[in-house]
């Protein structure tokens, strides 16, 4: 019960997936204009995480184990099928978030962030019970990461910033700092 | 099949949304400077911060997406006829996925220190937006030639950028280059560079920079016309 916990809080704090793994920066960067947003799009990474998770340890335990070089292929064939399935699930059911969503939600396909999760579980030879709880980590320190990253951009669109980093400098200073912050979480594991 | 420096497109069917045409030399040096993928397309660059902590390691992921760009894009222009349409994506990724193996089993079996050193960032290749970017709005449109030139361009440029970001890393980060000491044992590492929040920062500054510039180009094209 303690791992289970201790995974969690690794992955959701320590080892967030985008402040200290880089992964998922591309929506990291992209979708983070508003909060509303932000975390929905979090929330549907969330849902695709734990499919994923699930998908790859069956994948892992019946299917690849004689075949382990065809595993980056198995898992980007899963992953787009299922993202086709959260896309249509969510045209059917809010089409505003759809539309607010936009070219990111086909893009969750290409977000590392989910590929890597499904790569990570198997290097380190997760139990089904301990993926999922790393999925959910996962899920819920990006969803974390796209939050805070979106409310301190909407406080930006009102402040009166320098010419010269209107563009992505300043963010990318700021998602610095937030990174450099989660580090000090970093001391968690050895006390 | 054609000179260098002639422009390409009379004989092809032109495709809805293909772009223009041009020599195979811009289509290399476009990826290099004008449409960087890193610094000016902000794309892929997850690996761009993830293995750019030295630059042994920034140096091999650069030639090993360029190796994926320049196969995939070179297949899927040569297929694009056989593609059809509502099914391209799913392809892209499948040859795309491919290529990446190979590239992963190469790499393992001909620099291992390395493979070890880079880890999952290997296979994470096949989701670099670079790639299905090209593929989409590159390779899938125009012939070969022209594609394979664009992969050698986008994969210099993308190496070139992580080259940059990685030697600011290691040299400030750990005082080496290549693993060679070369800023002298007075100097005091500053380790936050070799970790996670330096990568954020030292990307961010070069974009601080690339902004500088460019407002002062701006400001000073305004000044001369007055």
């Amino acid at each position: 019960m303690s791992n289970l916990a201790w995974i969690f809080l690794s992955t959701l704090l320590v080892n967030n997936f985008t402040l200290a793994m880089f992964l998922g920066l591309c929506s990291f960067f992209g979708v983070t204009s508003k909060i509303d947003t932000a975390w929905r799009l979090g929330a549907a990474n969330t849902f695709v995480l734990l499919i994923t998770a699930v998908s790859a340890w069956f994948l892992n335990t019946y299917v690849l184990a004689k075949t382990p070089f065809l595993r980056t292929i198995a898992f980007i064939v899963v992953i787009a099928s299922t993202v086709q399935i959260v896309e249509m699930i969510i045209k059917k059911y809010s089409p505003t978030l759809f539309r607010q969503l936009g070219i990111y939600l086909p893009l969750i396909t290409t977000n590392c962030a989910i590929l890597g999760l499904a790569l990570f579980q198997t290097t380190r030879g997760y139990t089904l019970v301990e993926g999922l709880v790393f999925a959910l980590g996962a899920g819920l320190g990006l969803t974390l990461a796209l939050t805070l990253m979106a409310s301190i951009r909407e406080r930006l669109d009102v402040a009166d910033v320098p010419a010269m980093a209107r563009r992505m400098g300043l963010v990318l200073v700021i998602a610095s700092c937030l990174s450099m912050a989660f580090m000090g979480f970093a001391g968690m594991g050895s006390g | 099949m054609t000179a260098p420096n002639q422009p390409i497109a009379t004989g092809e069917a032109l495709v809805p949304g293909a772009p223009p045409p041009a020599t195979l030399w811009a289509d290399f040096l476009r990826g290099i400077a004008e449409e960087n993928p890193v610094l000016v397309q902000m794309l892929g660059l997850c690996p761009a911060m993830a293995v750019s902590n030295s630059l042994a390691n920034g140096v091999a992921m650069g030639v090993a997406t360029t190796f994926v760009l320049i196969g995939s894009s070179f297949l899927i222009s040569a297929l694009r006829k056989h593609i059809p349409n509502e099914v391209r994506l799913a392809s892209y990724i499948l040859i795309i996925a491919t290529f990446v193996t190979v590239a992963d089993l190469l790499l393992a079996a001909g620099f291992p220190d390395i493979s070890k050193a880079l880890g999952p960032f290997v296979p994470l290749i096949v989701v670099n937006c670079i790639i299905l970017g090209r593929a989409e709005a590159f390779a899938g449109k125009v012939g070969p030639s022209r594609a394979v030139m664009d992969g050698i361009g986008m994969g210099a440029g993308f190496t070139l950028a992580l080259s940059v970001i990685s030697t600011v890393r290691e040299l400030l980060g750990s005082g080496t280059l290549l693993g060679y000491p070369v800023l002298g044992p007075r100097f005091e590492p500053w380790v936050i560079m070799v970790m996670p929040p330096g990568g954020f920062l030292t990307l961010g500054i070069m974009f601080l920079v690339m902004g500088w510039h460019g407002t002062r180009k701006a400001r000073l094209a305004k000044e001369a016309a007055t």
